[in-house]
């Protein structure tokens, strides 16, 4: 049953996408715009990248910014596969659903929300506000995301694998890195990456959470942008498009080569 | 060619040999590998073991044999360590068991999904346990050869588990749980995944297997076949109870209730009276048939009590023409079904009462035609010592 694509369909996807992506569009070609005004269309140049170079408040929050991204998602895919991991296995413990609940609460908080109470909460034990603030303030928020994500592998995991590991004469902790973290990496990679893209986008709860000298990538742009949109501006939103399109596109590759394997692995178990 | 059959001969000699003698739950002086005191298993208000004693002897194929849910695989779990007993007792070669993790017990299990690594291949499968036991390369080496070679498959050292077939699976496993060289290997119902044929063959090849390794075997299984044709001894469970632990051919022949009678095998269960107790004979009639019934089992019961005589289908005589007048042992009926299994022919015989018995005649000729045909009336007859008098 071969549904031709009507009108109707043609035109909402044409709309759709239009919706989504003209402004993105716009974006990048303006990056190339060898005019310094972000409207009139003057020839091709790619003399904005150059210029940045120069700009070194652009370049030192680029800096930050990825510093923050890489070590938070580091520390909230740790944090976030073992919350993922007591959810999965230690049954019924007490206050397991509270537990289960408020993991995934941030998911759903308004970001303002988030930013706000952890700002009240560095305020209340008096924490100097910079990078660590920043770093912690995103490690809280992208934990979540992790832990659904490798959570949603733990549910599928043949348990009788580790109970193979400890019968062999291999102890729990070392079972988890020989067997259980090798089976389910490409979940844990997944949800780095998500984490990382997550931080690099972030502008509410970083600007809640930062102090003098940790100012991220989105924050420069917000400030710059309030003065006037320049190009280049509009190069390093391509960049940044360029640098999270291609996480994301790696990240559901992974997910889904990992997946087709083990449906694969599955299906042959079977036979 | 002259040397391999002598080798087979003596092989033969060695095994036929062994398994003539080999009883030592029959000897009083012999200790018992593993030991059930007492054992109980709780989870939540459901009991899936409740008290179990049970003793397992060094180089003992010893089968658990029950339905889905009777506690078998409780039993075993508890064994590998995976389950505490809730309370009772568990020894292996004298040391409690208690708090012991099933990382440091001596027992290795072959599990029923087989559990292969699947990120690793055949060879590294194998050696998991060896690299635990911090052994030097070379003897894992060794040891992984020696494996691979035990179960035929050298050829497969570098494939991982999802490039082979069920049946080689099943044998990368066994050779993993064998590597170690446990006291006691646990069998969770290894051959279920294979076809019958396959299955078979696998059952001959575990019982070589435990007889040149010189091990002990526990099997759990719910395939009462698979359980006779492997184990020196059968422990029947139903509801976290064991109902009884014997020889298959006892099992088969005197098995001790109802249940495992009619468990194990094919039966046909006879309500009947006791008359006599005359020794080694008993006497007996039912409401089946007319004819007096004579069975040579001592009774448990006092005459007038009510017995059960179980018959196997195999045991029972069917004729086309009558027995001559005043014989025992003789019911009258008319062939309900038929079913033809190539080697045998089953019965089912209806009684005037209703009652139908099951009877199986091998397939001695190869005329097609059978003598005996639908609702043709037959007289069924057995010999007073084809049957078991149950009490309970």
């Amino acid at each position: 049953m071969r549904k031709g694509l009507t009108w109707f369909n043609v035109t909402s996807i044409v709309l759709g996408f239009a919706f989504l992506y003209i402004p993105i569009i716009l974006l990048v070609i303006y990056s190339f715009n060898a005019s310094r005004l972000v409207t009139v269309w003057a020839g091709f140049s790619t003399q904005w990248y150059w210029s940045l170079l120069e700009n070194e408040q652009l370049i030192d929050a680029a800096w930050v910014t990825l510093r923050i991204a890489f070590f938070s998602s580091l520390v909230a895919t740790v944090l976030g596969t073992m919350a993922a991991l007591a959810l999965t296995r230690y049954g019924r413990f007490g206050g397991r659903t509270l537990f289960s609940g408020m993991i995934y609460a941030p998911l759903v908080m308004p970001e303002v929300i988030t930013g706000l109470s952890l700002l009240l909460l560095f305020v209340a034990v008096n924490f100097d506000r910079g990078f660590w603030t920043v770093l912690l303030a995103h490690i809280t928020f992208t934990m979540c995301f992790v832990a659904v994500v490798v959570q949603s592998r733990l549910v599928t995991f043949d348990r009788t694998l580790e109970e193979a590991a400890l019968d062999l004469g291999c102890p729990p902790f070392q079972t988890f890195f020989k067997i259980t973290l090798p089976l389910i990496l490409p979940a844990v990679v997944s949800g780095f990456m998500l984490a990382f893209t997550l931080s690099l986008d972030d502008l509410v709860i970083a600007s809640f959470t930062t102090g003098p000298g940790a100012t991220t990538l989105p924050m420069r742009i917000y400030s710059q942008v309030r003065l006037g949109v320049t190009p280049e501006i509009n190069a390093v939103c391509t960049i940044l498009i360029a640098i999270v399109t291609v996480v994301v596109i790696v990240a559901s590759i992974v997910t889904k080569r990992a997946e087709n394997q083990r449906q694969a692995e599955e299906r042959a178990a079977l036979q | 060619m002259g040397e391999v059959m002598a080798a087979d001969k003596a092989r033969k000699e060695t095994i036929g040999a062994v398994r003539r003698t080999f009883a030592p739950w029959k000897d009083p002086t012999q200790t018992p590998l593993i030991r059930f005191e007492n054992v109980v298993k709780r989870f939540g208000d459901f009991t899936a073991v409740n008290n179990v004693s049970l003793d397992i002897y060094e180089r003992e194929f010893f089968a658990l044999l029950g339905p889905s849910g009777c506690g078998k695989t409780t039993l075993m779990r508890m064994l590998a360590g995976f389950e505490e007993p809730s309370s009772g007792r568990l020894t292996l070669a004298g040391e409690d068991l208690a708090g012991v993790p099933p990382y440091r017990r001596p027992v290795n299990m072959m599990f029923q999904s087989y559990a292969l690594f699947p990120h690793m291949n055949v060879a590294d499968n194998i050696a998991f346990g060896l690299k635990q036991d911090k052994m030097p390369k070379a003897d894992i080496d060794a040891r992984v050869e020696e494996m691979l070679t035990l179960v035929k498959l050298e050829k497969f050292a570098k494939r991982k588990p999802h490039q082979l077939s069920g049946g080689q699976r099943q044998r990368v496993a066994l050779a993993r749980s064998l590597a170690k060289r446990p006291k006691v290997l646990l069998l969770d119902e290894p051959l279920g995944a294979l076809d019958k044929k396959l299955r078979e063959e696998t059952q001959f090849e575990l019982m070589d297997l435990q007889m040149d390794l010189g091990m002990t075997f526990l099997i759990v299984t719910h395939d009462q076949e698979e359980a006779m044709t492997v184990a020196d001894r059968i422990a029947v469970m139903n509801h976290g109870v064991l109902v009884q632990v014997d020889p298959p051919a006892e099992i088969y022949e005197q098995p001790a209730t109802r249940y495992i009678a009619d468990f194990i095998g094919e039966v046909n269960l006879i309500e009947s009276t006791v008359t006599a107790c005359e020794g080694e004979i008993t006497r007996l009639t039912s409401e089946i048939t007319t004819s007096p019934l004579t069975v040579a089992h001592p009774c448990e019961v006092a005459a007038g009590g009510n017995a059960c005589i179980a018959i196997r289908p195999e045991k029972l005589r069917i004729s086309l023409d009558p027995p001559p007048e005043g014989s025992e042992n003789v019911f009258a009926g008319e062939i309900w079904d038929i079913g033809y299994l190539g080697d045998l022919n089953i019965y089912h015989v209806e009684l005037a009462c209703g009652q139908r018995l099951k009877v199986s005649q091998p397939n001695l000729s190869r005329r097609v035609a059978r003598p005996i045909s639908w609702d043709d009336k037959v007289w069924v007859t057995f010999d007073p010592d084809a049957g078991v008098l149950l009490t309970r």
